[in-house]
């Protein structure tokens, strides 16, 4: 499915290299390298504990690794703040929600766009003129991801009324709300069920499909990355063991050994 | 029943007002859409959210969008006498499709949006549709799934292509695209639409409509333009409905009566109709647009008022106080204030207070502020509902109509509103009663035939063009007509007491617990019941009780649910026992359904009517069980999921008994 449309995966848009982290003495991630290719799919798995969460942290910039770099659009760096990370063109989602739980959900959207916003306080408290032209074009922003994400009908609804599955899609919205080249999705359908699971695979490929946004995730749901990824790298322990396409990956001893389980 | 019977009411035309003066040459709606766009270019017309704001668009501006759209699908190869499916919610462009097709003589076919590949494949292969204008992705996936099996199915055109772009078939085509390909056409031939439109007549096919096909396959019920163009006229003549109405349509388009409100009516008052956002919006949409006529089935009217009562159960005290007393008051003298009837003075001066502090924020809530008319038909409407609504001061009507008579048969007139007629025939509409107590009615609105299908139209239609409604039914000597059910599901338990099922199905599915009943009876000893839980009411009030469960299944199951649902059946045996006809059809049995009923089980039509005869098989086990002396009864069945998979459903459902009451002969008399 991923591969019948006219969309191509390009040169690689992020590179990470020996990449190692620790926290004291726990090592979360020791000497990690691979990389994400523009416009694919790219998804992460391994058991609890094997530092997936940790390396989207690094990429965003949440966590600074103590050795390695990390290659984006050409630019290598070791550290950097998440704010310059969003600049730059990397949003992300979070394993448990992290909304403004009083706002509306077309309040929240708007948030992803802050970074896009030229005008300082003073002008759009004033609310004329120039201010007003770009709350309009962010406004027409937000409301196309509304669209997108088919969840009209709770524009106007605090995101603390809403259940579950519908947080997780707002909270793409938000992501999706900064225009982001790269998104990082962690965990997108934890704790949801089947139908829900079959909506956010969709949007997660017709965001991929659409926009040519470059996504990576992790997901404990096997059916759900062999189906969706174009490539999928194997941590476990904090070391990378495997690195393919899923039917590679699939097939790898040291994956099912370690991950999928020893089968008898 | 009370005092003379009447076997046959006719009721004569109105015949004056501004639209029929305006329209008098405008014998098709090409021609209607011309005189509205020279009396009200600048009035708007259609509505639809476009990036949540509001866009209108004005009579003048349909116009021109229709007239690019038909030259656009004359140019696509759409010639006189082809048929065009219309696929989608309500929205503008699909509207300006129907007229368009009637524009250049091809005959419109709406078809449900909802329905599963299978059942659009019967539709477009029956109609024989050359062309389908489909809304998205959704509708044309479900297209593309039949269209190997019809190849009749020539072109689909679709209004937004989200998620199309890899679609790379010759035959789709966009709609700006066909709206360009008619802009080019009317570059080099400005006069097309008129001279188009001028070569109809009133007599011409104006839309094919299928019925939901309660019984068997749905049947094509062709309408002409007269049909439509007669029926919408008496009816605004009645109401006086004007060009300064606001509607919304959020009924399924393929529905006869979304048909007339929403395209028929409209076009001839020259009124604006506004398409809800998406489904989920409706209730967002009713509020911003204040519609001033407003059409629900008693299924929506009864949502709504289910939606206020549960947030009134967790409303303030003080709030809870002056609701409970103003609507008490309001249940008293609302209705006659509404009918014009004389109410004492303090009775009116509490009523505006009530106003003040509870009616109209409560209407405006609601969005019935402006509402000056609105309509429940389709099935009967609990009286609790039907007064509820009422005493609020919205102005709720019952009308009895069909596709066959392109809607109208029986109007309640202002003023003569009561929950348990259908009201006297409307104008132009004569009714009469056979000695079987079947309803035939005769007007200007009675359908051409059934397409293709002449077996049917003259089994249906006599040749003094009397049309059979198959309901039983019979005059009040008000002249109101009351219907009591399907005239071939009126049967007869085996000690020969009368057993109406459908009367007594919705006297259960009045409260609010019960969303769906299904009642068995005939040839048996005694009367019995299937009964679906209604999951938000149940499923609120187990809160309030502090009752835990899982699922809808399990909820279904529990002991304290029978035990409320019995108190229900009992309430409705102990109204049954008042009427000497009916006494004898009290529930002896009954069950709670472990799933909903559902249309994609083929359990309900598209409209949510019960199929009787498939529940009656599929839950054969369950009957066996009501009429046996079992405790429980064992069951399996597939279901259809929303994305068209199939799974197993197993089931182990208890019956209950339920208390009969002996005939009430006290009571019998009011």
């Amino acid at each position: 499915m991923t591969d019948s449309g006219g969309r191509k995966i390009g040169d690689v848009l992020l590179k990470v290299d020996n990449i190692s982290l620790a926290f004291g003495g726990v090592r979360a991630l020791n000497d990690v390298s691979f990389d994400i290719r523009a416009h694919e799919i790219r998804a992460i798995i391994g058991p609890n504990g094997a530092g997936k969460s940790s390396m989207l942290n690094v990429i965003n910039g949440f966590y600074h690794p103590q050795k390695g770099t990390i290659t984006f659009r050409d630019i290598a760096r070791t550290d950097i703040g998440p704010y310059d990370a969003a600049s730059r063109g990397i949003a992300r989602t979070f394993q448990n929600i992290a909304l403004f739980r009083g706002m509306s959900t077309l309040d929240n959207i708007m948030t992803g766009r802050l970074l896009k916003m030229k005008r300082n306080l003073l002008w759009q408290a004033l609310y004329w003129g120039p201010a007003k032209a770009e709350e309009m074009e962010h406004r027409a922003a937000a409301e196309r991801i509304i669209d997108f994400l088919e969840i009209q009908a709770i524009r106007k609804v605090p995101v603390g009324r809403l259940p579950y599955g519908l947080q997780k899609r707002v909270e793409l919205g938000r992501a999706l709300a900064s225009e982001p080249d790269l998104l990082l999705l962690d965990e997108p359908m934890a704790g949801m069920n089947v139908e829900e699971k079959e909506d956010m695979c969709r949007f997660i490929l017709d965001v991929n499909d659409e926009f040519g946004t470059t996504i990576a995730l992790i997901e404990h749901d096997m059916g759900v990355v062999m189906d969706i990824s174009d490539r999928v790298v194997v941590l476990d322990y904090g070391k990378k063991i495997a690195d393919g396409t899923p039917d590679e990956v699939r097939g790898d001893q040291a994956v099912i050994d370690a991950y999928l389980g020893v089968s008898h | 029943m009370d005092g003379i019977e009447r076997t046959s009411v006719a009721t004569p035309v109105i015949g004056h007002s501004r639209a029929r003066a305006r329209l008098k040459d405008a014998d098709t709606f090409p021609k209607v859409l011309i005189a509205n766009a020279r009396d009200f270019p600048d009035r708007p017309a259609s509505r639809e959210k476009s990036l949540g704001i509001w866009q209108t668009w004005t009579w003048g501006q349909v116009l021109a969008e229709t007239m690019r759209l038909a030259a656009g699908l004359h140019a696509l190869g759409a010639r006189r006498g082809d048929t065009i499916a219309i696929v989608g919610d309500n929205r503008p462009r699909l509207y300006w499709t129907m007229c368009a097709a009637q524009a250049i003589g091809c005959t419109p076919v709406p078809v449900y949006q909802d329905a599963v590949a299978a059942e659009m494949g019967f539709v477009i292969d029956n109609a024989g549709a050359r062309f389908a204008i489909a809304e998205d992705q959704e509708q044309v996936d479900k297209l593309l799934q039949i269209k190997d099996a019809h190849p009749g199915l020539e072109t689909i055109v679709f209004e937004d292509g989200r998620g199309m772009r890899h679609y790379a078939q010759p035959f789709l085509s966009s709609f700006a695209k066909v709206q360009e390909m008619g802009r080019e056409l009317l570059a080099r031939d400005p006069g097309f639409f008129e001279r188009e439109a001028a070569s109809a007549k009133g007599g011409d096919i104006a839309v094919m409509l299928y019925t939901s096909g309660t019984t068997g396959q749905p049947k094509g019920v062709v309408l002409s333009h007269t049909n439509v163009l007669a029926t919408a006229l008496n009816s605004i003549e009645l109401e006086h409905l004007t060009e300064n109405e606001e509607t919304l349509a959020y009924l399924p388009m393929a529905w006869v009566g979304d048909h007339i409100f929403s395209f028929g009516q409209s076009y001839v008052a020259g009124f604006c109709v506004g398409c809800p956002e998406s489904g989920a919006t409706v209730m967002t949409d009713l509020r911003e647009l204040g519609p001033t006529y407003f059409f629900a089935p008693p299924r929506i009217w009864e949502n709504i008022l289910t939606t206020v009562m549960i947030r009134m159960e967790d409303a303030s005290r003080v709030k809870c106080w002056l609701f409970k007393r103003f609507m008490d008051l309001a249940k008293r003298v609302g209705p006659a204030l509404l009918d014009k009837k004389p109410v004492g003075l303090l009775d009116r001066l509490l009523y505006r207070l009530g106003d003040l502090l509870v009616f109209a924020p409560l209407r405006n809530t609601l969005g019935f502020s402006r509402i000056r008319l609105a309509y429940t038909a389709g099935e009967a409407i609990g009286p609790d509902i039907f007064d509820f609504y009422r005493s609020l001061g919205v102005n709720v009507k019952q009308l009895y109509g069909m596709t066959e008579a392109a809607v109208f048969i029986c109007i309640q007139p202002d003023g003569e509103v009561k929950p348990d007629t259908v009201g006297p025939p409307a104008p132009e509409v004569e009714v009469r009663i056979e000695p079987s107590g079947e309803v035939l009615f005769r007007s200007p609105g009675v359908f051409q035939s059934y397409y293709k299908n002449d077996k049917a139209t003259a089994e249906t239609k006599t040749a003094d063009g009397w049309v059979k409604t198959g309901d039983a039914g019979f005059f009040g000597s008000d002249g109101h007509l009351r219907i009591i059910d399907r005239a071939k599901d009126v049967g007869k338990l085996a000690d020969g007491s009368l057993f109406a099922p459908k009367y007594i199905e919705n006297k259960l599915k009045f409260f609010p617990y019960i969303r769906e009943a299904v009642a068995f009876g005939a040839d048996r000893g005694f009367a019995a019941a299937f009964i679906n839980i209604d999951l938000a009411a149940v499923g609120n009030w187990a809160e309030r009780k502090g009752i835990v469960y899982g699922g809808y299944q399990e909820l279904a199951a529990h002991p304290e649910v029978y035990a409320l649902i019995q108190g229900c059946v009992e309430r409705v045996n102990r109204d049954l026992s008042r009427e000497a006809t009916l006494a004898g059809s009290q529930i002896r049995r009954f069950l709670v359904l472990h799933k909903d009923l559902d249309a994609d089980d083929g359990e309900l039509t598209r409209t949510r009517k019960v199929r009787r005869s498939f529940v009656q098989s599929r839950y054969e086990t369950l009957v066996e069980g009501l009429f046996s002396d079992a405790v429980r009864a064992h069951i399996e069945t597939e279901v259809t999921f929303e994305d068209g998979r199939k799974g197993r459903v197993e089931a182990d459902v208890a019956i209950a008994e339920a208390e009969r009451y002996p005939l009430d002969p006290l009571k019998q008399a009011s």
